[in-house]
């Protein structure tokens, strides 16, 4: 990989993985992972209605990404390999946030320092809790960093703004439809809007109304929904940015 | 965390991803069994009744609960019927180990397929998938452990109950009507084919179902009938619209008195036994 008679110090080395790797997430938009009283809320900018950001892992787990979305696929596809064959060879109940989180970690870790680009992705790991047991927030960055978030957390180019605006409006006593309102004025910021079409909301839900048959806890919200949530099906309400009153 | 070049990839197939991690999911017994010379001497479970019925806002599923080995009754709770995914549902006849095996490994493929892929797969390809599973458990079947299973669902792009049947070597049969398998299959059918009509209501398929599995139990001696005593009553649901629903042990207990009040008055389910007003066990 290096050429012969060319000296990098490991320092720069490093350090123009990790611009690289930042210069390709901040191109991408946002995305707000939150909790609300029954459950967590992952809200995400995306404009396409096919590619998605936020999926399904396992029974009570998510994944959300931003920055290139087929290398985040990836990582995606591996969780869901890693999770399901976990449940196969122990039981459903083994499955958790927790060591998938470190497993990614190790995978991007890995690319970051051994291939010959690093991922530009920044992923979030979460997990619903069952009962007593608490939600589980990870967010994991492109060098392999994990970082166990409390209550919520933003990836994306604009995470830090994002957060800001999140820590102000934050209640921990929203429903889903308010957590909702939060994410998206905290994605659009106080010049944009943003509408229904061009967000991506999934929720995982803690409190299953049919417990017979319901163990997915994973519910992706369609356009409908999510104007419904943002009570935005009528006509748009000039009063965009206190969205999480309605 | 397993991770493949492209071109590599094992896709959306659970099954391929077992094999690529060496778990191997139908091998291993089929080469025991080789080495021991055949499994003759083992016998499996391998006696039920299960049908399924196509009903005017879906199909209904249902299979009793014994399971015997030889000439004993191994349990008398065992669950024959398995929602597959939301819409649909599997029913297994043959030796249990291999079948609940089968039946686990193709709930996790639908929903494997689900999140790979982002959308359920069609009720096509649910049906040929489990066809595929039996074909490759064919060098089991062939030592003696065979699976049969119906398959059921909602089509949620035809609106409408279709129901599968298939054989040991993985061919799949569409039913238009109704499927029966397992040992009582015979009597079982005989009595849905008698009783089937075209606009067959929920309430009125699963009476059916009910009908043809009491008759299976009269006089198939590896079928279990109806036990009050204990409150174990054959699995009875139904996949319309709104996808699946087993009843719970009431409502079938519910199902299962109205057909013995109706044996007992001398009925249309009357049989020989019905005389007495009484149920088998």
């Amino acid at each position: 990989m290096s050429m012969p008679g060319l000296y990098v110090s490991p320092e720069q080395l490093m350090q123009d993985r990790a611009d690289y790797a930042r210069k390709g997430i901040a191109r991408g938009r946002s995305l707000v992972t939150l909790e609300y009283d029954g459950g967590i809320a992952l809200v995400a900018e995306n404009n396409s209605a096919t590619l998605r950001k936020v999926s399904e892992i396992y029974d009570r787990i998510a994944f959300g990404g931003v920055g290139r979305y087929i290398e985040f696929d990836q990582l995606r596809v591996a969780g869901v390999r890693h999770a399901e064959l976990k449940g196969y060879q122990y039981s459903r109940s083994d499955v958790e946030a927790r060591s998938l989180a470190n497993q990614y970690a190790q995978m991007l870790g890995q690319f970051f320092t051994h291939e010959l680009k690093p991922l530009e992705v920044e992923i979030v790991v979460v997990e619903v809790g069952s009962g007593d047991e608490a939600n589980q927030l990870y967010r994991i960055q492109y060098d392999g960093t994990v970082m166990d978030e409390e209550t919520y957390c933003c990836i994306g180019g604009d995470a830090d703004a994002v957060r800001e605006r999140v820590a102000e409006g934050y209640d921990p006593e929203f429903d889903a439809d308010a957590a909702i309102g939060l994410a998206r004025a905290a994605l659009a910021g106080p010049e944009r809007e943003i509408t229904a079409p061009d967000l991506e909301v999934a929720l995982l839900e803690s409190i299953v109304p049919d417990t017979s048959h319901r163990r997915r806890c994973f519910r992706r919200l369609d356009d409908a929904e999510v104007e419904a949530a943002l009570g935005d099906d009528a006509e748009e309400p000039e009063d965009s940015a206190d969205q999480e009153d309605s | 965390m397993p991770f493949f070049a492209p071109g590599d990839d094992p896709g959306a197939s659970f099954l391929e991803l077992l094999r690529r991690t060496g778990n191997e999911p139908f091998g291993d017994l089929a080469q025991v069994a080789a080495a021991e010379g055949g499994l003759g001497s083992l016998e499996g479970s391998h006696a039920t009744t299960v049908l399924a019925v196509r009903s005017s806002g879906g199909v209904v599923v249902a299979g009793d609960r014994r399971a015997t080995s030889g000439h004993l009754i191994s349990h008398r709770d065992m669950r024959k019927v398995f929602p597959a995914d939301s819409y649909s549902a599997v029913a297994i006849a043959g030796a249990a180990g291999p079948a609940v095996q089968m039946v686990r490994l193709f709930q996790l493929q639908l929903e494997y397929y689900e999140k790979i892929e982002g959308k359920p797969l069609s009720l096509e390809g649910k049906a040929n998938q489990l066809a595929e599973m039996i074909r490759a458990h064919l060098p089991q079947a062939m030592l003696g452990l065979p699976v049969v299973p119906i398959f059921a669902g909602f089509d949620l792009a035809d609106g409408r109950g279709r129901l599968f049947q298939y054989d040991v070597t993985g061919g799949r049969y569409e039913e238009q009507d109704y499927a029966t398998a397992g040992s009582g299959s015979l009597h079982a059918g005989t009595v849905l084919k008698l009783g089937f009509r075209d606009d067959l209501s929920e309430p009125d398929a699963l009476a059916l179902s009910v009908q043809a599995l009491w008759h299976a139990a009269d006089e198939d001696s590896a079928t279990g009938g109806p036990d009050p005593v204990r409150g174990i009553y054959p699995v009875l649901a139904a996949i319309g619209p709104d996808g699946f629903r087993q009843l719970d042990d009431a409502e079938s207990g519910a199902v299962f008195a109205a057909l013995q009040a109706d044996l007992a008055s001398g009925g249309s389910g009357g049989g020989s036994s019905a005389h007495r007003g009484e149920v088998p066990r």
